[in-house]
């Protein structure tokens, strides 16, 4: 009894509030928008009966779906979101991978300590680290006045805007997801295997190539994951950092929702998304049950 | 062992420059006499008195902490309980939906989260205010407690339930004298965390919210799409310093209780 009431509380908070918002996205997103309130046609009337049942369900279509393929805006959003999620995933792992790898080679009694200055960003504020990067980037930034201050450039850059800032923004954002696996990976390295590597005759990069990186290999794939999922979905670091000209389809929801007030579309948009995310998150349980066997 | 070579330095100290000089900036500029992120006009803390003022965003603090402080309670009682359910209560049906839905927030964008949440809160007719806030919230916040839990639930030794069943008490009492003292220290950063999800969360909060609930993310978003502003600097800097202090005790206090719990251990294994 005890039990049930256990299980039933964490779960049925679960399905009203997790699931049921789920299955409406999807029913609006068969609807069409009209002008009422709420905005979207046909309504559920249960008062017609059997009728109005029917009536609701011969009202949907995938009209909004066709529209995303029809206009440009929506796959151009959707492809641009992935490469720049990737793109950035990219820059991530070049940045990251040198840090947790010197914090895996510090001294022992550093680590500690190295370890909570990499945790200590992620517990201050999203919303304030992308902000703080607004005032570095623009064009009367910090970055600016020093490149300029010591004669590396005569006129000021634009990064501000650019699809270059959010890749700042997502690389500094995301830094300490990438940094983490890693180092976890290389703290459990044996280090007498690179010691038999150089006695075979390898030089010490051949090593790190042949050695360091396949055992690191859990946490480079765990942190790009980490990396790339989060950053496909972002609104905050495109709608602050990026120009009018970055596509991101998280800005997009948010102005097809806010802006546009077309809840159908905006609810198309949101399937969709989740739809190709699926992809990575499958992928990623996939390596992870595959790096918790072989850790067995 | 391998020496900590130039290579390794370098890339930590750039590392963490990276990491820490975009705040040093924010909290040196916060200090600015003047308005402009250009012109250092002389040392000042006038813009930490104007925000000190500013009715508005004190109103949204205020907000803010009450929605963070009630939906992080709640996440925390429902989270623990949902990864007691999962690493305790054994199968029962539609168990596999259950971890889904714990895992998917997770990973599910907060647009989407939002989103859908909105769409529910209208459809019951549910008014938007901190009510709606909270409860988007606890949603995405119990899920981050439960894994945060779970984690620690999963690695202690079930034998010391069992041996307190075994010896009479109740599973009530063995719940709350063996099982919650030990995951404590679990339940306590899950709490946390879902403190600090709830205080920084921008998306959730624009779709869930309504008038009069304006939180301190969304009254920040609006004033700096407008551009860099010194009072969201000195607001940025008292946030920072807060956090600072709260991790560095947060880490001395587990660092002491390890030691004495290391100690207590060690007595035990030699009275035994």
């Amino acid at each position: 009894m005890r039990r049930a009431v256990l299980i039933a509380v964490p779960y049925l908070w679960l399905l009203a509030l997790f699931l049921v918002p789920f299955i409406i996205v999807l029913k609006i997103s068969l609807s069409d928008i009209a002008l009422a309130r709420p905005p979207y046609a046909p309504q559920l009337d249960l008062n017609e009966g059997w009728a109005g049942i029917r009536a609701f369900f011969t009202g949907l279509d995938l009209e909004n779906f066709t529209f995303l393929t029809t206009d440009d805006l929506y796959w151009k959003a959707y492809l641009s979101s992935v490469r720049i999620a990737a793109v950035a995933t990219l820059c991530t792992l070049l940045v990251g991978y040198p840090i947790a790898y010197g914090m895996a080679r510090a001294p022992q009694e550093w680590r500690p300590t190295l370890l909570m200055l990499v945790i200590l960003p992620f517990w201050t504020s999203f919303l304030i680290r992308v902000y703080s990067w607004i005032g570095i980037l623009s064009t009367e930034g910090v970055l600016n006045q020093f490149l300029m201050g010591i004669g590396l450039i005569g006129e000021p850059l634009t990064i501000l805007n650019t699809n270059t800032a959010v890749y700042i923004g997502i690389v500094y954002t995301y830094l300490p997801f990438m940094i983490l696996p890693i180092y976890s990976a290389l703290e459990k390295m044996d280090e007498s295997l690179l010691e038999a590597a150089e006695d075979l005759g390898s030089s010490r990069l051949a090593a790190f190539w042949l050695v360091t990186i396949p055992l690191s290999r859990n946490g480079i794939v765990a942190g790009c994951f980490l990396v790339f999922i989060p950053s496909i979905g972002e609104f905050v670091i495109p709608s602050l950092l990026g120009g009018s000209d970055t596509l991101m389809i998280g800005k997009v929801l948010w102005e097809e929702f806010f802006s546009n007030r077309d809840w159908p579309v905006a609810s198309a948009v949101a399937v969709v998304l989740l739809l190709i995310l699926i992809i990575p998150i499958v992928l990623f349980q996939r390596s992870e049950e595959k790096a918790r066997e072989a850790g067995r | 062992m391998r020496r900590f070579s130039w290579f390794n330095a370098t890339s930590l100290t750039l590392g963490f420059a990276f990491l820490y000089l975009p705040m040093i900036l924010l909290v040196v500029y916060s200090f600015n006499e003047s308005r402009l992120v250009t012109v250092w006009a002389g040392f000042s803390t006038k813009w930490y008195g104007e925000l000190l003022q500013n009715e508005e965003f004190l109103d949204a603090a205020w907000v803010t902490l009450k929605v963070a402080f009630f939906s992080s309670t709640i996440a925390t009682v429902l989270g623990t309980m949902a990864a007691y359910v999962m690493i305790r209560a054994g199968r029962f049906p539609g168990r596999t939906l259950f971890s889904g839905m714990i895992y998917a927030p997770l990973v599910m964008p907060e647009v989407i989260t939002g989103l859908s949440l909105l769409l529910l809160f209208i459809g019951i007719g549910l008014d938007r205010g901190v009510l709606t806030v909270v409860l988007a919230h606890t949603t995405f916040s119990m899920c981050y407690v439960s894994v945060v839990v779970s984690s620690r639930l999963s690695t202690f030794d079930q034998a010391l339930e069992e041996a307190a069943l075994d010896l009479g008490a109740s599973p009530f009492e063995s719940f709350t004298l063996i099982t919650l003292p030990i995951i404590a220290p679990a339940v306590i950063s899950g709490w946390l965390l879902a403190f600090t999800l709830s205080l920084d969360d921008l998306v959730i909060a624009s779709f869930t919210t309504g008038p009069g609930a304006t939180t301190l993310p969304i009254k920040v978003f609006s004033a700096v799409r407008l551009g860099v502003s010194p009072e969201i600097n000195a607001l940025s800097t008292l946030l920072i310093g807060i956090v600072t202090v709260g991790v560095i005790t947060a880490s001395l206090v587990s660092k002491r209780a390890a030691v004495q719990r290391r100690r207590e251990e060690q007595a035990a294994q030699r009275t035994a």
